[in-house]
């Protein structure tokens, strides 16, 4: 039920006190051409009213603050409430965005510092903080890439690689950035093939697009072999940075050779995510590619800091100074943890392997090594995923991430990330080992104990309405 | 074990090839219906495209997965079913008949295996 549907008219929340002075028309202060003819059509509603839907919808939800969620590949840890608080100072809270620079010098500093540390932590010169996300990162460093290779008048590079274990926004980011995206397979490890690389890296390659550790939590450890390869060609290496949670502290991509990577703040540096934002998908790079950077970036001249455009940005990607909100609660993360943001990495990598291990009895693992901070497992022959993912669903857990990456059949990513104490991964892993023995008749019916039943995403996706 | 007709050629990417005259009629395998799952949308190309073999032509979406679809053979599409824009389901229901994709005017012959061959490679994969 909408909220609109449980008002009705002149019911309100609030009393006003009674006109004491003059009673002035709308229509003689504001010109009517600007007047709307209807009246908005506003729900009516008291405050029980009000706080007993949005509290009921609140129920309805699966989040981090009420579930374990080891959605692989999205970083799904907790949130502290320290960064919240950093947000919310009015300091930050309040500010306008077109307020000029010697007002908001506080904030200016907060992105400064926030770009040092995204570059201390890649090992990469410059950043750009503009992008809203993770996928608006990867165009912006492709586009850079095609800014450069304009720059230098090099017409030949049409092509940018892309492995199969690759997030699916990887090619559609080459596309969109004019390339040709052409996909590389895995070796037996379920790392880039590096001789097929070799054979596919010629003088129209402009770049490779690689995920470290990969979809498969697997590290790409070939990548200093991978990254000579690409730039003896004339090539960058790009990386994607949405697993960043299993590296850093621990390696730094500019010493493996990668040239520009995104981070996914709100993944990585925890904000609430999930849902379409906002986010933020900073990146970093290195200095032949800071001068196409988008516009702006913040500088520091003496004292003061200030807005500046790189020298040949490929220009504005998001509208005034991107999503600063997600800025704060990175930088107060990164303060939190200081040095010891290492300890993240340690800790997000323990708990997956450590979930890898225990359920490798029943599921079958894929690519079985150390993981980084996921893994991909699949069913017990015979069992879909997607049975076992609605099952954990009346067990209390948000399930992994189902049929993805592409190259594990029936995959299930599953990523526990740092947050949650061996309790809470011993009662995951209890039941996913009873799943798997479960009777598959008996979890094509789960979920059962969820607010709604299972959807029927085939009739969902083929007649699609996307309007009410 | 998913039905391979003994009529038809196919390549290790599972579509399969049913050859009339230079006229060439492509489509997926009962075996890449089964993987994919519920078929959502097909996204197939215009008559008049051409296509080199192993080039992609369209896209196919289900549930689970998004994939590509590859040519079998180089060569000028002379005709495509309109009939999966409205009716995707029918690739599921019927993947060597009415879920047909595409027909090309061929121009070479691929490099395509045969029904006993596609066997053995589903066998391999199965391992």
């Amino acid at each position: 039920m909408l909220i609109k549907d449980r008002g009705r008219a002149g019911r309100r929340g609030y009393r006003l006190p009674e006109f004491d002075v003059e009673r002035v028309g709308l229509e003689d202060v504001i010109p009517e051409r600007h007047l709307r003819r209807e009246k908005p059509d506003l729900p009516e509603v008291d405050e029980p009213a009000v706080i007993r839907h949005y509290t009921n919808l609140s129920r309805k939800n699966w989040g981090i603050d009420t579930n374990f969620y080891p959605l692989g590949s999205c970083t799904m840890k907790h949130n502290p409430r320290a960064n919240e608080e950093a947000a919310k100072i009015p300091g930050f809270a309040t500010l306008h965005p077109l307020q000029p620079e010697e007002q908001v010098q506080g904030a200016l500093e907060v992105m400064h510092d926030l770009q040092g540390y995204l570059s201390e932590i890649s090992g990469l010169p410059a950043v750009s903080l503009q992008p809203a996300a993770g996928a608006h990162g990867e165009l912006t460093s492709i586009l850079m890439v095609a800014r450069y290779f304009e720059e230098v008048g090099d017409e030949s590079r049409t092509t940018v690689l892309v492995p199969s274990t690759a997030h699916g926004t990887n090619p559609a980011t080459a596309t969109m950035a004019g390339f040709k995206a052409k996909e590389i397979g895995l070796d037996e490890r379920g790392c880039v093939e590096v001789e097929e690389l070799r054979a596919a890296v010629d003088e129209t390659t402009a770049a490779l697009m690689i995920t470290n550790p990969n979809t498969l939590g697997v590290y790409e450890q070939n990548i200093e072999e991978i990254s000579e390869i690409l730039h003896d060609a004339g090539a960058f290496l790009y990386m994607d940075g949405a697993n960043v949670n299993a590296i850093m502290g621990r390696m730094r991509p500019a010493e493996a050779g990668v040239d520009v990577m995104h981070f996914n703040l709100h993944k990585t540096f925890s904000t609430p995510h999930g849902g379409g934002g906002p986010g933020c998908g900073a990146i970093a790079c290195s200095e032949a590619l800071a001068p196409f950077r988008p516009d702006p970036v913040v500088e520091k001249a003496g004292d003061a800091y200030r807005l500046a455009r790189p020298e040949k940005s490929i220009g504005r990607i998001m509208g005034f100074h991107g999503n600063f909100g997600v800025m704060v609660r990175a930088w107060n993360y990164i303060r939190m943890h200081g040095p010891e943001l290492k300890d993240v990495t340690d800790m997000a990598v323990l708990n997956a392997n450590y979930v890898r291990a225990r359920i490798r009895e029943k599921y079958r693992i894929p690519y079985d090594t150390l993981c980084k901070h996921e893994f991909t497992a699949q069913p017990p022959k015979g069992k879909r995923a997607l049975d076992i993912a609605k099952g954990l669903i009346d067990r209390g857990f948000h399930p992994p991430t189902i049929y993805f990456p592409l190259v594990v059949k029936e995959a299930m990513l599953i990523e526990p990330t740092e947050t949650e104490p061996k309790e809470t991964l011993d009662a995951f892993v209890d039941a996913l080992l009873e799943l798997a023995e479960a009777d598959p008749g008996e979890l094509e019916e789960a979920p059962e104990r969820a607010f709604t039943r299972r959807l029927d995403e085939t009739r969902a996706a083929r007649q699609l309405v996307a309007r009410w | 074990m998913s039905n391979v007709p003994g009529e038809l050629k196919y390549t290790r990417s599972h579509e399969w090839v049913r050859e009339e005259g230079d006229t060439v009629t492509v489509g997926i395998t009962d075996h890449a219906q089964e993987e994919l799952g519920d078929v959502v949308f097909v996204e197939l190309p215009q008559v008049g495209d051409s296509f080199g073999a192993g080039e992609s032509f369209g896209v196919v979406e289900s549930v689970k997965a998004v994939s590509d679809l590859y040519a079998p053979v180089g060569g000028e599409v002379v005709e495509v079913n309109e009939a999966l824009n409205e009716r995707p389901e029918l690739v599921n229901e019927d993947p060597y008949g009415e879920g047909w994709m595409i027909k090309l005017k061929a121009e070479g012959s691929g490099d395509l295996l045969s029904a006993a061959d596609y066997e053995k490679h589903l066998a391999e994969e199965a391992e």
